[in-house]
């Protein structure tokens, strides 16, 4: 049975009832059921969109969650928590509290100090070089995991990358990383000093920057980091932290 | 569903950055399959998906819970693929002679097929039709593209795509049309040959 041809389906028309998307479901069927030129094309057009389907997709391992986890896990830093977001975002806070603990230790060791006392004065010494020493190591591998973050961005397809999550985190571990720089710098631990002088200059240029950033500025980041072998410093001077807090007997003897 | 996305988006956003875990498990595997329906690479695929994730994750404040998180997640994947397959053509394009970069339109990309016919056997037949299938949605244009794989693959609604891509209702539409279009010209010859 023919309709005529001005009263066919459309291609389209038959293509949203395809996806159950036409707008008179109950009109169409109708049609089709009376009109075998639109039957017809329309069996045509089951057949093409039902081939698309034989398209396949990989199949991918069982534990690929648990990889791609792992993989997201590193690169969203150790945000995994409360007790570490808090940690990550109030890094002024503890920084303030251990610089304050410091130079309250360092003070009270001054004002206690006398030549009868030198034994209590080495220890006080290597108390206050191994609070300096826990607080710097965690702030280190914080800043690590910013500048790894950057250092490994892939070029950005949409020719911008937003970074401000990165910025945000810099910006908070800058005013961080002042007070252990005066506080290192005070105690006379110059190494130290040095080192996070460095690091604030980077720092400094991440939160700076564009929350987005083109591929040419990413690029110029990257320099930076690398110019200034600032993540080098810091790995480096992250594990010999990590070396020393295992071994604290020996941390008095060298300085931080 | 949707309810218990909302629950964990609002875990992340109070601080319990384990609460992640859930969508991840959750979503990911649709997500590769979308990325890899855009990108047909399986390593590009995967890198869609990771970065789908982190670009989700450091914008979840963008995300309003009376729209559905999958839908959401989906508008990062299909616009990061885009951009993918939009580099890798650039790429592609600098790499390769004008006469090569001119080749695959859907008409040729069918006689890009084995010439000599396979006779009845099935698997290669189907071989051959995916094949096809693959090199016309790679000719479709990145619009096109798009919104037919949602539409098709991940069953999204027009309206849905619309606000993927942001566009209207009635371009989604015609993007859609303007695919099936093509796919149609390509497979029919095909398709009616085995029936």
């Amino acid at each position: 049975m023919n309709v005529p041809t001005e009263n066919h389906l459309t291609e389209e028309q038959l293509v949203l009832y395809y996806y159950s998307e036409a707008s008179e479901t109950a009109g169409v069927e109708e049609h089709l059921g009376a009109c075998e030129s639109c039957r017809k094309a329309y069996h045509s057009l089951q057949r093409v969109l039902n081939s698309v389907d034989s398209l396949p997709v990989p199949d991918l391992s069982a534990d690929y969650e648990t990889r791609l986890w792992s993989a997201l896990d590193a690169r969203l830093g150790r945000r995994k928590s409360f007790a570490a977001r808090w940690l990550l975002w109030k890094p002024l806070v503890i920084a303030a509290s251990m610089a304050v603990l410091i130079i309250a230790a360092f003070l009270t060791g001054r004002t206690l100090e006398r030549p009868s006392n030198q034994q209590k004065s080495v220890a006080d010494s290597g108390i206050r070089e191994r609070v300096l020493l826990v607080a710097v190591g965690d702030h280190l591998e914080r800043s690590q995991m910013v500048l790894v973050e950057l250092a490994n961005a892939g070029a950005p397809a949409t020719g911008h990358l937003d970074i401000s999550y990165e910025q945000r985190t810099a910006e908070d571990l800058l005013e961080a990383n002042r007070l252990y720089r005066q506080t290192a710098a005070s105690a006379g631990d110059f190494p130290t000093a040095t080192l996070l002088e460095d690091l604030e200059r980077v720092l400094l240029e991440i939160a700076h920057s564009p929350s987005t950033v083109s591929a040419k500025q990413l690029e110029d980041l990257r320099k930076q980091i690398e110019d200034k072998g600032i993540l080098f410093k810091v790995k480096i001077f992250g594990s010999q932290v990590e070396q020393r807090e295992a071994a604290p007997s020996k941390a008095g003897a060298a300085s931080l | 569903m949707e309810d218990t996305d909302s629950v964990a988006v609002a875990r992340v956003k109070a601080g319990d950055g384990d609460a992640y875990r859930v969508l991840v498990d959750r979503h990911s595997r649709s997500v590769f399959r979308l990325a890899y329906r855009m990108t047909g690479n399986q390593q590009d695929a995967e890198d869609v998906v990771q970065e789908t994730f982190m670009r989700a994750y450091r914008q979840l404040h963008r995300w309003e819970a009376r729209s559905s998180f999958s839908t959401w997640l989906y508008r990062i994947a299909a616009n990061y693929s885009l951009d993918l397959v939009r580099a890798r053509k650039r790429h592609a394009e600098t790499a390769i002679d004008e006469t090569s970069a001119n080749q695959g339109a859907p008409d040729d990309a069918i006689h890009a097929l084995p010439a000599s016919s396979p006779g009845p056997d099935r698997l290669l037949f189907s071989d051959q039709v995916q094949k096809c299938v693959a090199s016309t949605l790679e000719e479709l244009s990145q619009q096109e593209r798009t919104a037919f794989v949602l539409r098709h693959f991940e069953g999204q609604s027009i309206e849905e795509i619309s606000a993927a891509l942001g566009l209207s209702a009635n371009a989604a539409k015609h993007s859609i049309f303007r695919a099936v279009q093509k796919l149609r010209r390509a497979l029919e010859p095909m398709v009616s040959h085995a029936l």
